[in-house]
């Protein structure tokens, strides 16, 4: 709770500020300063190695950046300085959940006990850190239930409720990418960071990703911070996008502006050999059909 | 059908002479490996001087076997286990019969009820002063075992952090009891609870600055401080006694009433008639110890369904992701692992009250080997599969102390005692061999919705730290 | 001052015996990332297979030369060892290569009971004291150095230059470099990986039987239980250098072997051991990968 930049307004969550990340000679975020509005999804986008998973981890408290400062308000007003907190008290303080490129889940507990452990801190809390709970005593079992309940709406709203009692390595590839972001959203945060989440999702699990993250965004009124590298994810569901590239912010707006932008064009096909490729087979594959 | 059936006979030649190759290699392999160890004795004559004789005959035993025994495996236990496997293959994965029998079903029930009756039975066979083996032997030996496992298996099977200085929080409880009963003469109920404290309080002060560690290292480091307590409890000579530890610890009293000293009025032979025997102290002891695994055992599983018990888990399957779902990695850490020395701590004081003497001979590296090695052929985390992993490898090697009969096979200069610990080191590779998931691979889930259904052992992860 | 040169000629000695077992420990965990307890028994074996070779030969030749003695005996504890660190890894280790990480630790803790009192069993549980091989020393003032001193020192040197050119500059020591930074990716690329791993642990434990005879030489006594204290040193040097680092390894040696000497020359004997492990627990907390070891980065 340190005051932070006087000048902010309630409706900004999330503002970066000339935020650098160096590792050895790489620069790897270069003076950037963006901001995320509440209530809204904002799409972070660039080619591969631009620095986009670097300022996750700066925000989210994975990495301590070189330079910078990362302001987040909450709701009632209250502001964490967020580059001062450890990993888990971004979570745990300030309401920031997080999800990771490579899915990271229990594979070994099953779906819904991953849920469960997302709701450690209020657990802990009802159980008397323990002792409580241990001796039957407080409102632990009253928290508990609410714990389940809790999930069970998650689940439902991730189309998980079937699998519930099956362990999460089992799941496949899609169900896995819904059930770390309804994992995330037990912790019950203020801002949703998702790291590539329609990666390798085939169209049918992309569409009921879109379909997810919007009723999270319209029902809960949590705000997302998004990186992604499928345009059709990022164009449809975001209300504002940041293009980074080689760690610098070239472009900042709405998806037409940005798709519009011309060093954004430029940063896509003229730079990235991979994406050029990429746009080429897709361009040669639609002339000869 | 007949196809594969031709083949297998037109391979049997093949495999044949494939298994007389393999037996020659093994064969030969053996005698390099044996010629010096097995072939030749080494001993020292009269005038103290090392010679040598040699035992060609032993050496042709060990040869043959290694050899005979590879041309068997090869020749007919693989393709034997080949077929099976193949013919399963063909049926189709065999549906597990929820219908499990009556034995399988009330499995704990039934254990408790043995264990329970275990000391009167064995007393109406045996005689008071002839149960005393059994009871002494193998149901305390067994059970201390069992409680330092379970108490283990909170730290490596739980929370998936590898300790491998278990024995040192052993020892704390054990010199607690025995130093402060010495010194202020506090009862064994009082300095039970105490002994726990203390050990957890050790576990704390110990995982502190270790606990950043990962895997391997922190397994290093755990062991170098179970090594730390071993020799400092062996050279601190002044209050541990040293090398010659602490003698004449005072025994636990049945909560005071009743005492087991046996010049003292309210001995319990005495207050009953009983003629006099150490059978009745162990007697109480084993259901003390009873009690006390108990009680590791209902808050283990208490703890495995509240959210510390979770974050363990979920600590051993992922830290980063735990990290990211606002859990303190580093208390949650330090919890599992109090809580394991803390067991640990009232199992020692037990050891101390039930040997009255205590010396740093007890706590070596080999009793924490011996006690992960419960926890990990056990099954990690799982209870029961740890309780018949200390079963068959403590009591295994127990039996072998009573296995007199072997001298009238192998002669009178046969100690099975000497093999007590080689048979203990094989049984361990072979389980790991057959079982590397231990006996009881898969886990119970803490919570559910719809059914319990156990998780299978390829899901679950051994944790990194 | 020569007080302290003599301790530090000690511990240099010692360090260098270490230093040979640490590599064992070292190779291997970089290599398939796993702990081998049981190669404190190997170099256990060596020492008792040089203990026999030497019984054996002077009883055939009587005044045999003693460099030619040692020499065999350090051949032949390297042959027996060999064959049984070879077997053991085909045997006990192989079928567990990439299941459940303890797996592995556990049958190799279980290795290590079975070799420590399978010698007890054939060879029985008491101390085989040897004559002492070599007698000379030479004194530069008051420091003393004993020829056997400089012979470990030496062969610990001539052994690590052939072994750092193994490693460094054959096909072979290519093939357990990229072995050991992805085992799939080598498989993929011809590397032969069993065979790979196979001779990474005949390489071992031949160092470890070279050990194992210097310390015979050097202790003039042998012990089925010698396993484990010095194994448990070396292996504390291995993760003190950084383990999966082979100058780390013989540093770490050295270090141990220093720090114990120092230690007892200048504190008492009988906290030696605690100062090792006190000191391994306190750089670790500071540089949690050990000395020369590779920072591990988090990978999120």
């Amino acid at each position: 709770m340190t005051p932070g930049n006087t000048t902010m307004t309630r409706d900004t969550i999330l503002k970066v500020e000339h935020l650098s990340m160096r590792f050895g000679g790489l620069m790897a975020i270069n003076d950037l300063s963006l901001e995320a509005k509440r209530g809204e999804i904002t799409a972070l986008i660039g080619p591969n190695g631009a620095g986009k998973t670097t300022v996750f981890n700066c925000i989210t408290g994975f990495y301590k950046p070189t330079m910078g400062m990362i302001t987040l308000t909450q709701k009632d007003g209250d502001q964490f300085l967020l580059e001062r907190l450890s990993d888990f008290e971004i979570t745990k303080k300030a309401k920031v959940a997080r999800t990771f490129q490579n899915i990271r889940l229990f594979s070994g507990l099953t779906v819904l006990e991953n849920l469960l452990v997302a709701q450690h801190n209020k657990l802990m809390k009802a159980s008397g850190y323990t002792i409580m709970g241990l001796l039957g005593l407080g409102s632990y079992k009253r928290e508990a239930d609410g714990a389940i309940e809790l999930a069970r709406q998650w689940l439902e709203k991730a189309d998980l409720i079937d699998r519930a009692d099956d362990p999460a390595g089992d799941l496949p590839y899609g169900a896995q990418r819904r059930l770390e972001i309804a994992r995330a959203m037990c912790t019950g945060p203020e801002l949703l960071c998702l790291d590539e989440p329609a990666a390798g999702l085939n169209p049918k699990e992309s569409l009921a990703l879109n379909t997810l993250l919007n009723s999270i965004r319209d029902e809960t009124g949590t705000s997302i911070l998004l990186i992604e590298h499928d345009m059709s994810v990022v164009m449809e569901i975001s209300d504002h996008v940041v293009v980074l590239e080689y760690g610098q912010k070239i472009s900042d707006g709405t998806p037409d502006h940005v798709k519009n932008d011309p060093k954004v064009i430029a940063a896509y096909l003229g730079v990235d050999d991979d994406e050029l490729e990429e746009v080429m087979h897709e361009e040669l594959d639609g002339g000869s059909h | 059908m007949p196809n594969t059936n031709s083949s297998a006979n037109e391979t049997a030649p093949g495999v044949m002479a494939q298994a007389v190759r393999e037996g020659l290699f093994a064969g030969v392999l053996a005698f390099g490996m044996f010629l010096l160890y097995v072939g030749i004795e080494t001993y020292q004559n009269i005038d103290n001087a090392l010679v040598w004789r040699t035992r060609w005959g032993l050496l042709a035993i060990f040869v043959l076997v290694a050899a005979v025994g590879r041309f068997l495996i090869v020749g007919f236990v693989k393709p034997r286990l080949d077929r099976r496997k193949l013919s399963k293959a063909k049926a189709g994965i065999p549906e597990v019969s929820d219908d499990k029998g009556f034995f399988h079903k009330n499995f704990l029930k039934l254990s408790m009820l043995a264990l329970v009756l275990y000391p009167p039975i064995v007393v109406s066979l045996y005689g008071v002063q002839g149960s005393l083996k059994f009871v002494d032997n193998f149901g305390i030996q067994i059970l201390i075992y069992v409680m330092l496992a379970w108490g283990l298996n909170v730290v490596v099977g739980l929370a998936g952090l590898l300790d491998l200085g278990y024995v040192a929080f052993y020892a704390v409880g054990a010199y607690s009891y025995a130093l402060l009963s010495d010194t202020f003469g506090l009862s064994f109920w009082l300095l039970l609870p105490l002994a726990g404290i203390l050990a957890a309080f050790w576990g704390i002060i110990l995982g502190f600055p270790v606990l950043r560690l990962r895997g391997d290292y922190l397994a290093i480091v755990t062991l170098a401080f179970g090594e730390i307590i071993r020799l400092v409890l062996m050279n601190w000579s002044d209050v541990t006694g040293g090398t010659a530890g602490i003698s004449g610890i005072a025994k636990a009293s049945i909560f005071g009433i009743w005492s087991f000293d046996v010049g003292a009025d309210n001995n319990f032979a005495k207050v009953f008639g009983l003629p006099m025997s150490s059978a009745y102290y162990k007697i109480f002891l084993f259901y003390v110890i009873l009690a006390l695994c108990l009680i590791t055992a209902y808050v283990t599983i208490k703890l495995r369904s509240m959210p510390i018990g979770r974050a363990w888990e979920a600590l051993r399957e992922d830290e980063i992701a735990c990290r990211s779902l606002g859990i303190d990695t580093v208390k949650t850490k330090l919890t599992a692992f109090a809580i394991g020395a803390m067991f640990g701590g009232f199992a020692g004081s037990f050891f101390a009250a039930r040997q009255g003497f205590v010396s740093p001979e007890s706590f070596v590296f080999l009793e924490s080997a011996v006690i992960l090695a419960i926890v990990v052929l056990g099954g990690m985390g799982s209870l029961t599969g740890i309780a018949i992993a200390a079963v068959v490898m403590i009591g295994g090697t127990e039996l072998l102390r009573e296995m007199e009969f072997l001298k009238h096979v192998f002669g009178p200069d046969f100690t099975p005692e000497l093999y007590r610990m080689l048979l203990f080191g094989l049984a361990m590779v072979a389980v790991m061999l057959f079982k590397p998931r231990g006996f009881v691979g898969s886990r119970e889930p803490t919570a559910f919705l719809k059914e319990r259904k156990a998780v299978s052992g390829s899901f679950t992860k051994e944790g990194h730290g | 001052m020569e007080y302290f040169i003599q301790q530090l000629l000690n511990g240099l000695t010692l360090g260098s015996i270490y230093g040979l077992v640490a590599i064992g420990y070292t190779m291997v965990y970089g290599i398939i990332g796993m702990i081998n307890f049981a190669h404190g028994d190997i170099f256990m074996l060596g020492g008792f297979a040089a203990l026999i070779a030497f019984l054996v030969l002077t009883s055939f030749i009587a005044g045999v030369p003693v460099a030619l003695a040692l020499l065999i005996m350090m051949v032949v504890a390297m042959l027996v060892t060999s064959l049984w660190n070879w077997t053991i890894e085909r045997v006990a280790y192989r079928p567990l290569r990439g299941s459940f990480r303890l797996a592995p630790l556990i049958t190799a803790i279980g290795m290590s009971i079975v070799l420590s009192n399978f010698i007890q069993v054939t060879q029985g549980p008491r101390n085989k004291p040897i004559p002492p091989l070599i007698n000379d020393v030479y004194h530069f003032g008051d420091v003393t150095v004993s020829l056997k001193q400089l012979v470990i020192v030496v062969v610990t040197a001539v052994l690590l230059t052939v072994f750092w050119y193994i490693v460094n500059k054959t096909p072979l020591g290519r093939a357990q470099r990229a072995t050991e930074q992805d085992r799939k990716m080598a498989a993929l690329l011809g590397v032969d990986v069993d065979r790979t791993i196979s001779i990474t642990f005949i390489m071992g434990a031949a160092l470890a039987a070279v050990a194992g005879t210097m310390y015979l030489m050097y202790y003039g006594v042998a012990s089925f239980a010698d396993g484990f204290i010095p194994g448990v040193k070396a292996f504390t040097a291995a993760v003190l250098g950084g383990i999966g680092s082979l100058p780390g390894a013989v540093l770490g040696g050295l270090l141990i072997g220093l720090i114990e000497s120092l230690w007892s020359a200048y504190f008492s004997i009988a906290y030696k051991d605690v100062a090792t492990f006190a000191i391994l627990a306190f750089v670790l907390i500071f540089k949690p990968t050990g000395i020369l070891g590779r920072p591990e980065v988090e990978k999120v």
